[in-house]
């Protein structure tokens, strides 16, 4: 990887062209990461008096506990001595005996850190993927209707998200949709002229999604109307969302509709090789969940979990290989992404058969304060539930947020290449829309979003300092906040560290990504 | 109005330019460039639209409680308390229109809440567009002088902007507006220097290809100077991207300014910003909902404004745009 390195390699192998990009770019973050530790350390240094609150108190021993401070914190020691300890003791993090010093009360970083860093990450991690998912298909629908009633709204919504302000949407999030919310749960219960409501607006936003002459939207309209008003009646007459469940049929239903949805939009019914590979998958995924949904729901754990899943990529993996031939790389990545939703759909059914007895529990169940219930009794499935409600709003703000830049760059480059000349090209040779657009479209149009993926993260992390403020979460954000306030470079140090080293991984994806994307990038 | 062409009213640009009818018989006339992007841009309704709520927001909230020594035609300031009247709910009223004694209210301790909004977006607006022009000029000229120099200022441009995404702008800016206190013209300046990074970038991308064109290089052959062929032969080519982009680093400062009042690293009281006056009073929801309301409002009315005005600049400026 070091030396011999001709402007231009000749005959190397695609691959580890793209693993010397790639550990050449690492390489650089590497270095940009030790320069900016060294600038946050000398801004947070001199970004006031950390004695000041002492200085104006009274206390009769004033004067010890300001002598005994500058001990403790170094302050007599120059800043490039302090910044060296720190870094001496941060750099043992590469031989895993991390070292990230004391703040100001005597507390270790290390555990303030292990306690935050697992919180705001899950956080974060979770608002990117889900806005990259509904930006990406947002930016898409958009494109293909330009101009229509839909885009329009869409465009609008996009704009006003992106001109939200983060900590005042987070506050009427908490009390309009979490409290309103709660006091709903408590019976659950719909009045007829809202179930017709809801219904028709729902209705009317799909039927402006799926577009079409007028004809063929009122048809859509009232088909999509009758079912979602009958699913809401269905739920409201057995008080589903107080005891919801997915049941296994639904499951069945569930997975082969996917596995229909994913066939169609990668290869189509008649290559039956893509086609078996999928379908093999689904059926194994739901025989697998079939036998094993009694054990989860009664001896779960993570690994077991992880362990499923990863039965389910390894099971979709082999049977597009199996099945493959010509078209087995498309095989493989159809038949995995419907092992990881099958998975998705699966726990899923087994957060919500397990909502009865956590809302026994929690009468009130979406929280609004901090990422988990103090002294929470309740198993493996109520812990988890309890999580993923303490992450529901925080994760909704962020991810309403970063939403509208994705939908807004989806749009312009699938707008772009709709309108280069091999598209053009493609559909005068007759091929289908959906095959323009899922086969010469879709994967360029996502290369200009990987460089914006890496942006997005450091504004979301910026984002989830506001955002962790407002719910009273106790992350990286208050961590580096109460280290600010108090100007104590340890905390803010081990945030910038660990916000750094995950902007840095966060990159490397979108760098790894940018390379599978777009081969040319990687010469 | 000369034109048969136009059917809008009232974006007819100036008529000296009509000697350039020379095609009569086509019936069409020529525009030069600026004439088409104001064109392009009077015809977006949505930017227009927002411009004129802009000027009107920005209008009101300098001349209503004045600006520094200027007195305004608003009688109370924000920092006096004045009796609770109407249950301290907002006495602003549509129809018939009438301001009454607090139009948004008052506070908890009696003050005029319409003097202390004012106060809050004259502060807000100071730092946006203030930010703005400094970082727009910060950008554009580190971008145009590492996209024609190339050598250290390209390297050094790239690396400050791969710090920018390990260092969010957010954090970075605490840190800083920290250091500068409650000044608002210290922490104008400190927001535009974490924020020029991403302009200079695309600058930088736009003169790496102007400077190949035929016309810079025959500017070379003559022998122009470097920072003339940037300033006269480069930078206006630009001008769409430096100007469409400066509006987004309008509306991201109004944003970055606001988190960090909230945040307490930004302006600090007994002055007051949007982004504080929501901090403040964010638990007086059930309460006095207007308290909380209002400020944020307005914080999404602006940065909103900025961000259409700057989309209908974009189409201006877009080539690929068709008049007609």
């Amino acid at each position: 990887m070091i030396s011999q390195a001709p402007a231009r390699p000749p005959a190397q192998p695609k691959d580890l062209l793209v693993i010397r990009y790639i550990a050449k770019r690492l390489g650089i973050s590497l270095v940009v990461l030790l320069l900016g530790s060294l600038l946050m350390f000398v801004l947070t240094i001199n970004s006031g008096d950390p004695l000041s609150d002492l200085r104006e108190s009274n206390a009769p021993n004033r004067d010890n506990l300001i002598k005994q401070r500058t001990e403790l914190m170094r302050l007599d020691n120059p800043w490039y001595e302090r910044y060296f300890s720190w870094l001496g003791g941060a750099a043992k993090c590469l031989i895993g005996q991390c070292d990230l010093g004391q703040d100001r009360q005597g507390r270790g970083v290390n555990e303030l850190v292990i306690a935050a860093a697992g919180s705001t990450l899950r956080l974060v991690v979770l608002a990117t993927v889900f806005a990259i998912v509904i930006g990406v298909v947002l930016g898409i629908v958009t494109a293909i209707r330009q101009y229509s009633g839909f885009d329009y709204a869409v465009t609008f919504m996009a704009f006003v998200f992106f001109s939200l302000p983060v900590f005042w949407a987070a506050v009427l999030l908490k009390h309009y949709a979490a409290i309103e919310f709660n006091n709903w749960i408590v019976d659950a219960h719909f009045s007829p002229t809202s179930i017709v409501v809801i219904a028709a607006v729902l209705a009317f936003i799909l039927t402006a999604a799926i577009g079409g002459p007028m004809k063929r939207r009122l048809i859509s309209f009232g088909a999509a109307f009758v079912v979602f008003a009958g699913t809401f009646f269905y739920f409201d007459a057995v008080t589903w969302f107080r005891r919801p469940a997915i049941g296994l049929p639904i499951y069945a239903i569930v997975v082969l509709a996917a596995a229909a949805i994913i066939i169609v939009m990668t290869s189509g019914f008649k290559n039956h090789r893509v086609r078996n590979a999928v379908a093999t998958t689904a059926i194994v995924s739901i025989v697998g969940y079939a036998l094993m949904r009694g054990t989860l729901m009664k001896q779960p754990s993570m690994l077991l979990l992880f362990a499923c899943l990863a039965i389910a990529v390894v099971v979709a993996v082999v049977s597009g290989y199996a099945w493959g031939g010509f078209s087995r790389r498309q095989a493989i990545s159809a038949s995995s992404v419907l092992a990881v939703v099958a998975s998705l759909v699966a726990l899923a059914d087994l957060a919500l058969s397990n909502w009865a007895a956590y809302i026994k529990l929690q009468p009130r169940p979406i929280p609004t304060i901090g990422s988990a219930t103090p002294n929470f009794e309740a198993g493996f499935w109520g812990h988890f539930i309890d999580t993923a409600t303490h992450l529901i709003l925080p994760t909704v703000v962020l991810t309403l947020i970063s939403i509208a830049s994705y939908t807004r760059y989806t749009r312009a480059s699938m707008l772009d290449v709709l309108n280069q000349d091999y598209i053009r090209t493609a559909r005068s040779k007759g091929v289908s829309e959906r095959k323009v657009i899922t086969r010469h479209a879709f994967r360029n149009s996502l290369i200009p979003l990987a460089t914006i993926v890496a942006f997005d993260f450091a504004g979301l992390i910026g984002g989830a300092v506001i955002t962790e403020t407002v719910f009273g979460w106790q992350g990286m954000g208050a961590l580096f906040k109460a280290g600010l306030d108090t100007v104590d470079p340890a905390p803010v140090m081990a945030f910038f560290l660990v916000t750094g080293t995950a902007a840095v991984l966060m990159n490397l994806v979108a760098d790894i990504a940018y390379a599978f994307l777009d081969p040319r990038i990687a010469r | 109005m000369s034109d048969p062409n136009n059917t809008l009213p009232a974006v007819e640009p100036q008529d000296q330019y009509s000697i350039e009818d020379d095609v009569e018989t086509t019936n069409t006339r020529s525009y030069s460039q600026g004439q088409l992007v104001l064109r392009r841009f009077l015809r977006h309704k949505a930017a227009m639209v927002s411009l004129i709520v802009l000027v009107f927001v920005v209008l009101i909230a300098f001349t209503s409680i004045g600006w520094g020594p200027i007195p305004g035609w608003w009688g109370k300031d924000y920092v006096t308390p004045f009796p609770i009247v109407n249950e301290a709910r907002p006495t602003i009223q549509f129809l018939p229109p009438s301001l009454g004694e607090h139009p948004f209210g008052q506070n908890t301790i009696g003050k005029d809440y319409f003097s202390l909004v004012m106060r809050g977006l004259q502060q807000s607006l100071f730092v946006a567009f203030t930010v703005g022009i400094l970082a727009t000029i910060i950008g554009t000229v580190v971008g145009a002088i590492a996209g024609y120099f190339r050598g250290l200022v390209e390297a050094f441009l790239m690396r400050a902007t791969d710090l920018f995404i390990i260092i969010p702008t957010l954090v970075l800016a605490a840190v800083l507006g920290r250091m500068a206190g409650a000044n608002i013209v210290v922490l104008a300046l400190v927001l535009a220097v974490v924020s020029w990074t991403g302009l200079a970038r695309l600058v930088r991308g736009e003169v790496l290809s102007l400077r190949e064109r035929e016309f810079v290089m025959a500017a070379r052959a003559l022998g122009t100077p470097a920072p003339r062929i940037i300033v006269r032969h480069i930078l206006p080519n630009a001008l769409g991207t430096i100007v469409v982009n400066a509006t987004l680093l309008i509306s991201a400062a109004i944003l970055l300014e606001t988190a960090l009042s909230f945040l307490g690293f930004g302006v600090r009281a007994p002055d007051t910003s949007l982004g504080l006056l929501v901090s403040e009073y964010q638990n007086a929801l059930t309460t006095r909902p207007w308290l909380f309301w209002i400020p944020g409002m307005f914080i999404l009315v602006i940065s909103l404004c900025v961000n259409f005005i700057g989309d209908g600049l974009r189409d201006a400026f877009d080539p690929r745009q068709q008049m007609d």
